[in-house]
């Protein structure tokens, strides 16, 4: 006796059909996936195994923080910037600064430039973590991404003495940065940095060069030189795929060009320039060229204030507008600023690494196996909040 | 190269293109009739001088409020070479009654996304643009907030968008 199931009806998204026209089965991938690390949405037209279309579907972690940003004061919009990503907050903060600053024209004092490059670079690698961790959860290994949360649960740790948080840091300030290093902090830092070249050698004994986990990453996912560009992919996504750029070298900001450091650039170690392995391997260079550049600006770091002469009201000049970009942890930040004369902005917009990242997945996903799809995703290290903002 | 020289240039390829610059701003600009948007990003990307090969951004703006009797929508697309390592701001300003301009996704497959974006929050029309259709709102959603006079109305999707105090919530229990 067969039972005529009801209620599917009602419960199935009005918008996408279970069956394609071509007889493709529609699998819908999301919201709510352990892949996608966020709340975001696929939705896959699969022939058995191979996936014939992708549409993704974002905007579920829409907070509106444009709009709110138009109704509050220039420095009120700074603990806003946190939330946009919660893994680089320090990034989007460091963005948001400069861009307000670049308005203004205002001096920011040699040790906060300082301190922001100690923080931003601590930041990174925190963050780069977490998604070098997560890749190789996805694809089933699950220890590397617990070693990984311990080194930057001391990040954690050091971020919280020093300036209070442990993940929205609100740490700069326009002009400047809000706290100086506590005493003791700098040698706490040092000797995280001495453990963490130790910690790097452990992960790539452990899992980077796992004969399994080469094989899942290389050749998968290869993204082109010329999609990279024409996507905007931007940071690490882009370097992987080829192109010498890094924003900290090439437009520099702060007292990056006093500092020395490498940028690395994806070269096909363990198959085509562009894949998954080289996203992987670019983001573990990457934290130690951070290693290198934090130890440096520890020792160049000079003694006194850390805030510049910023007026109690900011009050830009009417109908200017500036940009502003900051190499964070998923690339090339853009925040667009612009201020009608009063103290509220006119309009804040920013461009974030992840929504561009995502938009590149429609195009790559169509004749690759589901598998690989995971992959895809998590080397592009994705963000859900980043992307909708 | 210079701003200004880039600005020089586009000037001399297509004339009637350029409406307005300003090459002393923070960011130095130049504004195009809306019409030959295409025209002047296809010249700036394969011109091998200027090369300005990554559309770093479409943001869209509101000009409401900003002087007397302006109202239009703006659009400013920053440009970026990664061989030459220089900047271009490119305007474009539209009447408010019909924002329509042509879409830059041939050229920049960025675009697309970053036109759809444009189109939910401040609703500029993108011409020709393949698949312009909301991406961070929901289909339903009425309005694009972004706009100076858009206001949230008493519901939003289905639930009320404003919601009594805590405080008289108490006061109208006692």
């Amino acid at each position: 006796m067969t039972e005529k199931v009801t209620g599917v009806e009602e419960h199935a998204d009005p918008h996408v059909e279970l069956v394609e026209e071509n007889g493709d089965m529609v699998l819908n991938m999301g919201p709510h996936h352990p892949s996608t690390h966020g709340v975001l949405r696929l939705i896959l037209s699969m022939d058995s195994e191979v996936i014939g279309k992708l549409t993704a579907d974002i905007g579920y972690l829409h907070r509106g923080i444009e709009k709110i940003g138009e109704g509050i004061p220039w420095q009120g919009f700074m603990p806003y910037t946190d939330r946009i990503d919660y893994l680089g907050a320090m990034f989007v903060n460091h963005g948001y600064a400069l861009a307000v600053e670049k308005l203004l024209g205002t001096e920011v004092p040699a040790r906060a430039e300082y301190l922001r490059v100690v923080a931003d670079e601590l930041n990174r690698i925190a963050s780069h973590i977490i998604c070098l961790g997560s890749v190789t959860m996805d694809l089933g290994a699950y220890t590397p991404f617990l070693h990984g949360i311990r080194e930057r649960e001391t990040i954690n740790d050091i971020f919280e003495e020093w300036l209070g948080a442990r993940l929205t840091y609100n740490y700069m300030r326009i002009g400047g940065v809000s706290f100086d290093l506590p005493s003791g902090m700098k040698q706490k830092i040092l000797d995280f940095l001495d453990g963490f070249e130790i910690f790097v050698k452990e992960f790539n004994n452990l899992i980077s060069f796992n004969e399994i986990f080469v094989k899942r990453c290389a050749n998968v996912g290869v993204i082109s030189r010329e999609d990279a560009i024409g996507y905007s992919l931007i940071g690490p996504n882009l370097r992987a795929s080829g192109v010498d750029f890094d924003v900290r070298r090439d437009q520099p900001y702060g007292v990056y060009p006093e500092l020395e450091f490498d940028v690395c650039v994806g070269r096909g170690i363990k198959g085509t320039v562009g894949d998954v392995f080289d996203r992987f391997w670019v983001r573990i260079e990457e934290m130690l060229q951070s290693v290198r550049i934090i130890r440096q600006a520890l020792a160049q770091m000079p003694i006194g204030p850390v805030m510049g002469k910023v007026p109690k009201k900011i009050k830009p000049e009417k109908g200017l507008s500036a940009h502003a970009r900051v190499e964070g942890a998923r690339g090339d930040l853009f925040t667009y600023v612009m201020s009608d004369g009063t103290v509220n902005p006119h309009r804040i917009h920013l461009r974030t690494g992840s929504f561009t990242a995502f938009s590149v997945v429609e195009k790559l996903a169509p004749g690759m196996m589901i598998a690989d799809l995971v992959a895809l995703f998590a080397s592009l290290d994705i963000i859900a909040p980043e992307t909708d903002r | 190269m210079e701003a200004a020289a880039v600005i020089q240039s586009l000037k001399d390829a297509c004339p009637e293109a350029v409406v307005a610059e300003g090459v002393n701003a923070i960011d130095p600009w130049v504004q195009v009739a809306p019409l030959s948007i295409t025209k002047a990003a296809a010249f700036l990307r394969d011109t091998p001088e200027l090369d300005f090969d990554f559309l770093m951004a479409v943001t869209g703006i509101d000009l409401m409020g900003l002087e007397e009797g302006v109202d239009d929508l703006r659009i400013e697309y920053h440009f970026y070479s990664y061989g030459h390592k220089h900047t271009l701001v490119v305007r474009v300003d539209l009447p408010r009654g019909e924002p329509v301009v042509p879409t830059l996704s041939g050229l920049y497959p960025t675009a697309n996304w970053n036109e759809r974006e444009a189109w939910d929050l401040l609703g500029i029309r993108f011409d020709g643009h393949p698949d312009l259709r909301r991406i961070l709102l929901p289909e339903e959603w009425e309005g694009h907030p972004l706009r100076k006079d858009w206001k949230e109305g008493p519901t939003a999707l289905g639930f009320e968008t404003t919601r009594q105090s805590f405080l008289d919530l108490i006061r109208d229990s006692k």
